[in-house]
């Protein structure tokens, strides 16, 4: 598609989906609201003024963003010592896909943070030259320490800091658990990091600790996964730098407006993870909260809203929300909407309207059920609770057939023998790999958007 | 409205004069929008400093205009009288500019917040009442009135009435009214485009010298091609009946009368009605039109009695209507030469499901109706609601014989 005069600034659009009809009495209000971000311009949605921040611009100047890779250089990444040749090999192929003028930087993570590449607190700017230094210096990399993650996001905030870019990007591999500082540390170094810059991790092997890599990419607004066999990463580096490169604008808010007397219940992000960003929220004037959404690039993401409003007789009409995108002014003025959609309430004596329920609300309910149970059913099965565990996983099994969700049916079943997935009956396999395990636990979050 | 603000960049909320934060988009003392000065995102992109320029006050808010009505006389612009379910009634709430003490209107629900430019509360969210909401207008020689009842969110009805001249000059009055289908996309759009493009065809063909039966076939027609081509049209707006996405064409029902000093033609397709009520109340009153409806195809096929058919829950389930997913276009046309004055009833289902026999139409209808036919169709609506007004509701009073022939022809 031809996109010559076109500005490659992202435009969002939001679409509400809803049944807006609620019974007599009914107060709680439902929407799946979708928000798109499409590069080329080709939606009616609003373009963005490119003074705002994270806009680059089109004319092939250098793109405004940096990203900081974080490598587990501790004593583990030596078993088998395969594991730190295929770190180095896959942070080679990362700064390999690291673009003309994005600024870069290198950290070797052990119980302590040591910069690898430039050094002094700087950044290198890329380009052909800085890549080659970058990757000799990585031969210098050995495993040899411990884990304390924590201090190696403080110092990857540090060195982002110091450039005056809009994108920010970390990605964080770790082998092992973060054994090497307490848990109330990496949860402060993740409160202070939040907002500054978003984050993916990567844990590579089967000793690390789902919860924290799950919890670091949730925290930072990025994406977690497992690469149980090493030799996958340099695959999945490229793929984590090349979808870094494309985001377009950072520091996005989902603004929710709500009426008086009314209360929000939840706030879902739904596709395509599962996160809820109900606690994440921060005032924004009278009855208006922002939740935060990261960086975007060409991407469409699902939010579930669930706003309690005062109920009202039948045949009124109320706004229940007004969802909208907006960004900060750098001038610390009143933040730009980019689009917005309206989530309504309307009162009616129709049975069949108010209790139709609609088909993506419906839809992203099960998904987030999905993924509740698969953590409870996990959970459980590590107590030992069998019963439990074989409820949940079972309801579990049930809910992915159903909805259509595929690879978390696969991954179910390599932890379960599906006696029937239309009714939900397992049984727990009594061996499972413990990568299988990880992998069901890492990515229960994942969801599928509505069949077409 | 001398004290809109005339920038965005505020330094008191311009409807209490609370200094806001920066950063604010609602005043933190009485949530009023503080970039409404800024142009509505809607009509321009939201990033486009409003360069400082003086905005004018939005016209587009709708407010609870009680009519836009044509007529002076009699009171057309009084609201409807005889409807005590006032607290939800258009004519209820009162005149919000009456309390928007900094010049913007104020919330009809909780008398607070001022309106956004979708029409709804920025402090409460309810939504404001409509153009729509109640509509009333009178010519000579024909008036209407139509309200949005007291259980639905919104009026789906529309109606047209007006006048046209016959080729030798006599007078033929046009009545047009369309229901909405509800449970198709846009039900509000369709019965609009309805009424609309019915009476622009009649006034063309009319002064022709088309025979009005003939007239009103294709009046009709002209209606359904009307409401078809919104089908074609893209959503027109995303967020309004979501839950309806796979798309149900817009859809609607239409009744239509065309009075002429001799002739009283009467077209339709769908379940409103017209009805013939004469002056003098010891004659017949009659049912001019045959609902295309699933109760009246029963009654027609001798299946159910008429009380057995119309107190099944499927009894209003339109079998005709206008719109792309109509199985063909039939539309029913009837002329009439009554031989004694009296006025012609045409109204949407919202009326008759309170008044549904000629008889219990007769008896709603103020024995004045010919001299006063805004106040009887004011009447008729006020009868509905007060039925419990479940459904909009819309009425037009066409007298008979139209007025300047009746020295002359008839």
């Amino acid at each position: 598609m031809a996109t010559f005069s076109k500005s490659q600034a992202p435009r969002f659009s939001v679409e509400v989906y809803q049944n807006p009809y609620l019974p007599e009495g009914g107060r709680e209000v439902n929407a799946i609201v979708t928000v798109t971000s499409t590069g080329g311009g080709t939606t009616g949605g609003m373009p963005i003024p490119s003074r705002l921040t994270g806009v680059r611009d089109s004319r092939g100047s250098s793109p405004d963003a940096a990203v900081v890779i974080m490598v587990d250089c501790s004593g583990s990444m030596d078993y088998p010592p395969t594991k730190m040749r295929n770190a180095r090999d896959a942070t080679a192929a990362a700064i390999d896909t690291v673009r003309d003028g994005v600024a870069f930087a290198v950290v070797a993570g052990t119980h302590k943070a040591v910069e690898v590449f430039p050094g002094d607190g700087q950044l290198a700017t890329a380009d052909p030259e800085t890549r080659a230094l970058a990757k000799d210096a990585l031969r210098t990399l050995s495993a040899g320490g411990g884990t304390a993650i924590g201090t190696w996001l403080m110092l990857a905030d540090r060195l982002l800091a110091s450039a005056d870019v809009a994108i920010r990007h970390g990605i964080v591999l770790t082998d092992g658990r973060n054994e090497h500082e307490e848990p109330e540390d990496l949860r402060a170094a993740l409160d202070a990091c939040a907002g500054r810059f978003t984050c993916d991790a990567r844990g590579v092997g089967t000793d690390w600790e789902v919860k924290e890599v799950t919890g670091i990419a949730s925290a930072l607004l990025g994406t977690a996964d497992i690469v149980a066999d090493p030799a996958e990463l340099s695959g999945d580096f490229t793929r984590m730098m090349e979808t870094a490169m494309g985001k377009e604008v950072a520091d996005v808010s989902l603004r929710l407006w709500t009426p008086m007397g009314a209360e929000v219940a939840f706030v879902k992000q739904v596709a395509p993870t599962v996160e809820d960003l109900t606690a994440r929220r921060v005032e924004a004037g009278a009855r208006a909260g922002d939740y935060p959404t990261g960086s975007w690039g060409d991407e469409s993401r699902d939010y579930h809203v669930c706003v309690r409003v005062p109920a009202a007789e039948v045949g009124r009409e109320m706004l229940a929300a007004r969802a909208s995108l907006v960004l900060p002014q750098q001038d610390g003025g009143p933040a730009a909407p980019l689009a917005q959609g309206l989530v309504r309430a309307v009162w009616t004596d129709d049975v069949v309207a108010s209790t139709a329920m609609n088909r993506q609300v419906a839809h992203y309910t099960g998904q987030a059920e999905l993924a509740q149970v698969i953590q409870q059913g996990m959970d459980a099965r590590k107590s030992g609770d069998i019963e439990g565990a074989t409820a949940k996983l079972g309801r579990a099994v049930q809910l992915a057939g159903a909805s259509g969700n595929e690879d978390t049916a696969k991954l179910l079943a390599k932890v379960v023998d599906v006696v029937d997935a239309a009714t939900g009956t397992v049984r727990l396999k009594a061996k499972v790999a413990e990568a299988d395990e990880m992998t069901l636990e890492t990515r229960s979050t994942k969801t599928v958007r509505v069949k077409k | 409205m001398s004290q809109m603000p005339q920038l965005p960049q505020l330094s008191a909320c311009p409807t209490c004069e609370e200094p806001p934060q920066s950063g604010d988009r609602y005043c933190d003392s009485c949530g009023a929008d503080l970039t409404a000065a800024a142009p509505p995102p809607g009509t321009a992109p939201a990033g486009s400093p409003p360069a400082g320029s003086a905005t004018p006050e939005p016209e587009d808010y709708p407010l609870a205009a009680p009519a836009p009505a044509a007529g002076p006389p009699g009171g057309a612009a009084s609201g409807a009288p005889g409807t005590p379910g006032a607290a939800e009634g258009p004519s209820g709430g009162a005149d919000p500019r009456l309390n928007g003490g900094a010049g913007r209107p104020r919330c009809v629900a909780c008398q607070e917040g001022t309106i956004d430019q979708d029409g709804y509360c920025e402090h409460c969210g309810h939504a404001q009442a409509r153009e729509r909401d109640h509509m009333e207008r009178e010519l000579e020689g024909v008036a209407a009135a139509s309200d949005r009842g007291l259980r639905h969110h919104r009026n789906e009805d529309a109606f047209s009435v007006s006048a046209a001249a016959l080729p030798d000059g006599s007078p033929a009055v046009v009545a047009v009214v369309c229901d909405g289908v509800s449970s198709a996309t846009r039900p509000d759009d369709a019965s609009a485009a309805a009424a609309h493009a019915a009476e622009v065809s009649l006034h063309a063909s009319l002064p022709r010298g088309a025979h009005p039966q003939q007239a009103m076939n294709e009046a009709i027609v002209a209606a359904a091609e009307a409401v078809n081509s919104l089908a074609l049209e893209p959503g027109s707006a995303a967020h309004e009946e979501q839950l309806q996405r796979h798309q149900n064409a817009p859809a609607c029902t239409i009744v239509s009368a065309v009075v002429t000093p001799g002739i009283l033609t009467v077209g339709w397709i769908g379940d409103s009605r017209a009805y013939w009520v004469p002056d003098d109340r010891t004659t017949p009153a009659a049912r001019l039109t045959e609902d295309d409806s699933w109760a009246a195809q029963m009654v027609a096929a001798g299946l159910m009695s008429e009380a057995e058919a119309y107190a099944d829950e499927r009894a209003h389930a339109i079998t005709g209507w206008l719109g792309a997913d109509a199985y063909e276009l039939d539309p029913h046309t009837a002329s009439f030469k009554p031989d004694r004055p009296g006025v012609v009833v045409v109204c949407t289902d919202g009326l008759w499901n309170y008044a549904e026999s000629a008889e219990e139409m007769a008896l709603a209808v103020p024995p004045d109706a010919r001299s006063r036919p805004l106040h009887s169709a004011q009447v008729l609506v006020g009868h509905a609601l007060d039925g419990g007004g479940h459904d909009n509701v819309t009425v037009a009073v066409v007298p008979f014989p139209a007025p300047q022939g009746r020295a002359g022809s008839a």
